[in-house]
């Protein structure tokens, strides 16, 4: 008996219409929680920010020297990858201002790509690593010239690579969906939130390479 | 649906089409993206959940009657206070008040139809619920019982015993059965953490965004100033120990060192980010029911709130100093002292803005027309009970004294008197406030008299003896003690009994009131102000029938009632 929140799917280009909110607060709405969850998502990662510079204080010479085994090279391509993704992601919150959907399924697909030649890129790195044993669980990890203060940076570096890789994955997902609506000419002048709250996400994880990559690769 | 199609009595009844009745089934319930069912939801998963913990509190006590005693096992004991703590914490107080009356009555004292995202809310139940599951999973220690069920069982069956703050190195290190308890635990701390920030984010957005016409910021109800406060503290403190559980985590699968010396960790970060979060938590227990207790009193007053702004300032305060001084839990552990002299100092901070809200309350019942039913009782038995909660707070807070009460009874009496005697009092006093807004019913008044004394008896029998306790030095979470202290364990003990039958008594009072009783509620019981008791009771899908009109300030009592439009009955 009682309407859904969401009696009506808007139809092509036209936003969503809701029993609670109306369209135009409704994107102030969506706006306003996804900047709030990215607050989040940034404190999350200065815990991972603050244990590193205690241990990096603590262990300083350690950690100079563990950083000289990462590629810094290879931090630098995924560096500049992500920020490439970075710029289409942007491009494509303006084709859908510009009523061009096609303009957005090519620029997120774009980003995917990049997020997709990102984890590519770090799986080598990774097993790079495996194959030189600075790995939980290899030998020379488990062995008494591997010392704790090693195990801590690299346990650091595993821990914040590899959640910034999970948000690469989810970034990912993201983008497909909204490749997927695109796809269907679901956004218009009126109505692009999910672009522009996908962008958000995606310019996230690239603003926390950004910081992870100086402070893990570069501080020898 | 048009306004025709409901149909409220001359009192603001509304029998048929209310959001309890417009759908049926099961499926109309767990998949609903009202926010009032939503909070009946949680309602009942926590209740649930109480009643568990609560039974553990009551074997704990049991088995506290004598120094010797043989009721449980030591790893029983630890066991039972972890999962009285775990639950008590985790899934009945931290989502407890917000989840349940927040998400019920923000739209409804802002005149919105529903919060910012519906659908996020219902997403937060699910992940609470799920939290939930996983977080039983991790306390029973499957693993284990797998295996024994496989033949490949090694060492004992053995449920998760660090207690609810998952010290670190214990917490990474026990063996406690195959050892798999902690981790599972606190990633279902991580999940449940997930459902809080969703709801604080959809709670901060609701209240910036959905205010109905013309009601300014510093016309919000102070219930609603106070969810929002909390909502920034969910919002910022969450993720800190959501991502040191994980580290938790990392620690113990890939054994990279923290937090384990061992590894080359450090145990004492641990703590400091988890207090971070933890203190914090504390207010996002209590902040929500200074709120319940600031709308009660002036309705069973009849009085204009005293201090509208110092009451909402000091709702932002709390939350603004609660972030700066999580290290008093840590005095003991190993700080300069000038840290300590710091987070001492912070710490006797917040006693400003609490005290700020006792004088409030206190100068708002000051010559009011006091009429002492079961909500307003319940609300001057707050104050009492965080006064007393707030002074020994000072105690713990001072240095000197802080090295001998610490990890005594006085920890644990301090912590009930805010925790139980804060915010489970203003859960359940909010609970009999808006009965009848919630169900439609009149709640039977007298036996819910009868059950706030027992509560309250049983409660200051509990656990002031424990103050005296910790004072002649019986340390917490000990299985065994010394004979001397037997007399007022055992004098803890009998409260406990008064307690927990007054608890069993009020909620049942509710619930059989609410399936039995024929007393139909108006929409307005007490004849008080605010948006929310404008609304039909039980109040429709959309909560109101007519788009609500702001007339009157929330706490413009004090006047005729003519002046104020309550004269007769007040239709939705
Ligand atoms: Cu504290």
């Amino acid at each position: 008996m009682a309407e859904s929140v969401y009696s009506k799917v808007g139809g092509r280009g036209a936003p969503p219409v809701y029993h609670h909110i109306d369209p135009i607060n409704a994107y102030h709405a969506a706006k306003f929680g996804m900047w709030l969850f990215l607050a989040t998502e940034i404190l999350l990662f200065s815990v991972l920010f603050t244990a590193f510079a205690i241990y990096n204080w603590a262990y300083f010479e350690s950690f100079q020297h563990a950083a000289t085994k990462l590629d810094w090279k290879l931090g630098g391509l995924n560096t500049l990858i992500l920020l490439f993704s970075s710029c289409t992601a942007a491009i494509a919150v303006y084709k859908a201002q510009i009523n061009d959907n096609q303009g957005v399924v090519k620029n997120f697909t774009v980003s995917f790509i990049c997020g997709l030649a990102f984890l590519v890129i770090k799986y080598f790195e990774y097993s790079a690593k495996y194959r030189h044993g600075y790995f939980p669980g290899t030998e020379l990890w488990n062995s008494a010239e591997f010392s704790t203060q090693y195990k801590n940076y690299f346990g650091l570096y595993y821990v914040m690579t590899g959640l910034h890789a999970l948000h690469v994955l989810i970034g990912m997902g993201v983008l497909l969906w909204v490749i997927f609506l695109a796809r269907r000419e679901r956004f218009s002048e009126k109505y692009y939130t999910p672009v522009e709250l996908a962008a958000l996400y995606w310019h996230l994880v690239d603003l926390i390479w950004i910081f992870l990559f100086p402070l893990l690769y570069l501080i020898d | 649906m048009g306004a025709a199609d409901y149909q409220v009595d001359e009192k603001g009844h509304l029998e048929k089409n209310n959001y309890l009745n417009c759908e049926k089934g099961l499926k109309s319930w767990l998949f609903t993206i009202d926010h009032k069912r939503i909070a009946l939801l949680y309602l009942g998963a926590m209740i649930l959940f109480f009643l568990v913990g609560g039974l553990a509190a009551v074997l704990i006590r049991l088995h506290l009657w004598s120094s010797d005693s043989k009721l449980l096992s030591p790893d029983m004991y630890n066991v039972l206070f972890t999962l009285h703590g775990v639950l008590m914490i985790f899934l009945f107080i931290v989502p407890g008040i917000p989840a349940v009356l927040g998400n019920f009555l923000l739209p409804l004292m802002i005149g919105a139809k529903d919060v910012a995202f519906p659908r996020l809310n219902l997403f937060s139940f699910w992940i609470y619920l799920l939290g939930a599951l996983i977080g039983f999973i991790g306390l029973l220690d499957p693993v284990w019982l797998v295996s024994k069920i496989k033949g490949s069982a090694i060492g004992t069956w053995m449920p998760l015993d660090t207690g609810w703050t998952f010290y670190t190195p214990y917490s990474t290190s026990t063996g406690a059965g195959s050892g798999w308890g902690t981790i599972i635990m606190t990633f279902a701390a991580f999940v449940l953490g997930f459902s809080s920030i969703l709801t604080g984010l959809n709670f901060i957005v609701t209240i910036h965004r959905l205010r109905a016409p013309g009601l300014t910021w510093f016309k919000l109800p102070v219930f609603v100033w106070s969810l929002y406060a909390t909502s920034i503290i969910q919002v910022l403190a969450t993720p800190v120990v959501g991502i040191t559980l994980l580290l938790l985590i990392a620690e113990k699968v890939l054994g990279v060192g923290i937090f384990d010396p061992e590894k080359g960790g450090d145990p004492i970060l641990y703590q400091h980010f988890f207090w971070f979060y933890s203190h914090p938590v504390v207010y996002i227990m209590v902040l929500p029911a200074f709120g319940i207790i600031g709308e009660i009193i002036p309705i069973f007053s009849r009085k204009p709130i005293f201090g509208y702004s110092a009451v909402v300032f000091s709702s932002v305060g709390i939350a603004a100093v609660s972030f700066i001084v999580w290290a008093h839990h840590m005095y003991t552990a190993g700080m300069s002292p000038f840290s300590q002299a710091f987070f001492s100092a912070t710490t006797f901070g917040v006693a400003i803005p609490t005290a700020i809200k006792v004088f409030n309350w206190v100068s708002t019942m000051y010559k009011g027309a006091i009429s002492f039913e079961a909500p307003m009782l319940y609300a001057m038995a707050f104050v009492f009970l965080f006064m007393i909660a707030g002074t020994t707070g000072i105690f713990l807070a001072t240095l000197g004294l802080d090295i001998f009460y610490h990890d005594t009874y006085f920890v644990v009496a301090h912590f009930h008197y805010t925790i139980q005697g804060g915010a489970v009092i203003g859960l359940i006093a909010g609970l009999h406030l808006w009965f009848p807004k919630i169900t439609g019913k009149m709640y039977n008044k007298k036996l819910a008299i009868f059950a706030f004394w027992l509560i309250f008896i049983g409660f200051n029998v509990t656990f002031l003896p424990q103050f005296i306790l910790g004072v002649q030095g019986m340390p917490r979470r000990y299985a065994f003690y010394i004979p001397e202290f037997e007399p007022m364990h055992r004098l803890s003990t009998i409260g406990m009994f008064f307690n927990a039958i007054g608890y069993t008594l009020a909620l049942l009072n509710l619930a059989l009131s609410w399936v039995f009783s024929k007393e139909k509620a108006p929409a307005n019981p007490y004849k008080a102000l605010g948006l929310e008791w404008q609304a039909p009771s039980p109040p429709p899908h959309d909560n109101f029938i007519n788009t609500p009109i702001v007339t009157v300030g929330r706490y413009d009592y004090g006047k005729p009632l003519e002046d104020l439009g309550l004269k007769g009955g007040v239709s939705g």
